[in-house]
């Protein structure tokens, strides 16, 4: 069965790991940018980072004849640092003309503090100033609720962010149904112990309807699978969905949204 | 699916996760040391469990969850730990 798989670190991964990925069905990857594990100590880290995302990775992708995609952002984890921020928010327009940069993200909350929001704010700005898709990363554990909700906030209340643009990711069952009341899209990241599991995230999809949400892996550099999602989709057919109910979350709802960016092309 | 074929497909597994929590709990218990506000909150989250409630998973996720407004003044750390304290 073919799948979009919508977020994944692929720097933080093997090469065998795409091979893999080619093997189970994908046909695209798309990479946010994150943390690396580190701060990093400069501007130009992230010129070097967004460098491989936008040049390196997709030719390692491409000997598997899988498409990627990527995101760019500076992530919240290394958002304390404002004045660093805003010089990588300066740098990131020069990259979104490359030929597979989807939109900006993975913007977000960490600790959901003033200088995180702050940042959050100009990012938000700088996707509405150049017209991008968004994708936001929330908190994790305990932070989640609160992150999603100040989140929420500041997207809704941006007159020029339309909702069916932003993709909310790593959704559960405390904050799917407030990402999906705004008209924003809600992914289930199916990653050990801090976030979905195939079951639950199944369990979203049959309350909810497959409407606006997706599958991904979030996989990086720490223990993660880069084949969550195929598994799932092998989890909802043990569960008696259809082949097409279990594409239409797999490949067709990334490709909707996906295909909002004009570089978004399979 | 039927409730015979949830059963019949997570039964087993949902068993073995129980077993693992009740271990764990043990496990704490055997073990010296001061109160933990991650052990209180796991064991306040518990109770959810044993409630009427429809949606048990977003119950017990919302009782491990900050539910305070305000953004904090400085985030100090770059983890999560799994509980608010306090």
């Amino acid at each position: 069965m073919r799948y979009i798989e919508p977020h994944a670190h692929m720097v933080s991964r093997v090469t065998d790991d795409y091979e893999r990925m080619a093997l189970s069905g994908c046909e695209a990857v798309c990479e946010p940018a994150f943390w690396a594990g580190f701060d990093r100590s400069a501007v130009a880290g992230f010129h070097d980072y967004f460098s491989q995302l936008t040049e390196h990775e997709p030719k390692r992708a491409a000997k598997f004849g899988v498409k990627h995609f990527c995101w760019l952002c500076i992530n919240s984890k290394e958002a304390e640092d404002v004045k660093l921020a805003e010089e990588v928010i300066r740098l990131v327009p020069q990259f979104l003309d490359r030929p597979n940069v989807l939109g900006i993200g993975e913007i977000g909350l960490n600790k959901n503090s003033r200088n995180e929001l702050r940042v959050l704010e100009m990012q938000v700005d700088l996707a509405a100033k150049y017209n991008q898709l968004i994708l936001v990363h929330t908190p994790h554990l305990e932070d989640k609720l609160k992150g999603t909700k100040l989140i929420l906030d500041v997207l809704k209340n941006h007159r020029r962010i339309k909702p069916e643009r932003v993709i909310i990711d790593h959704v559960e069952e405390h904050t799917v149904e407030m990402v999906l009341d705004q008209g924003m899209w809600a992914g289930m990241t199916l990653y050990p112990e801090t976030k979905c599991t195939p079951a639950r995230a199944i369990d979203i999809l049959e309350i909810y309807g497959n409407e606006r949400l997706w599958l991904n892996s979030a996989c990086d550099w720490g223990v993660s699978d880069p084949l969550a999602v195929p598994k799932t989709a092998l989890e909802m057919k043990r569960r008696g969905h259809l082949a097409a109910a279990i594409e239409k979350v797999v490949f067709q709802n990334p490709k909707i949204f996906l295909s909002q960016s004009k570089n978004f092309k399979l | 699916m039927t409730r015979q074929q949830v059963l019949d497909l997570y039964f087993l597994d949902a068993r073995h996760k129980l077993i693992e929590v009740a271990a764990f709990l043990d496990r704490v218990e055997r073990a010296g040391g001061k109160d933990d506000f991650r052990f209180k909150a796991f064991k306040t989250a518990i109770t959810e469990l044993s409630s009427t409630k429809k949606q048990k998973a977003k119950s017990v996720l919302l009782k491990f969850s900050d539910l305070s407004t305000k953004p904090i003044e400085k985030a100090t750390t770059k983890a999560a730990c799994g509980a608010v304290q306090g």
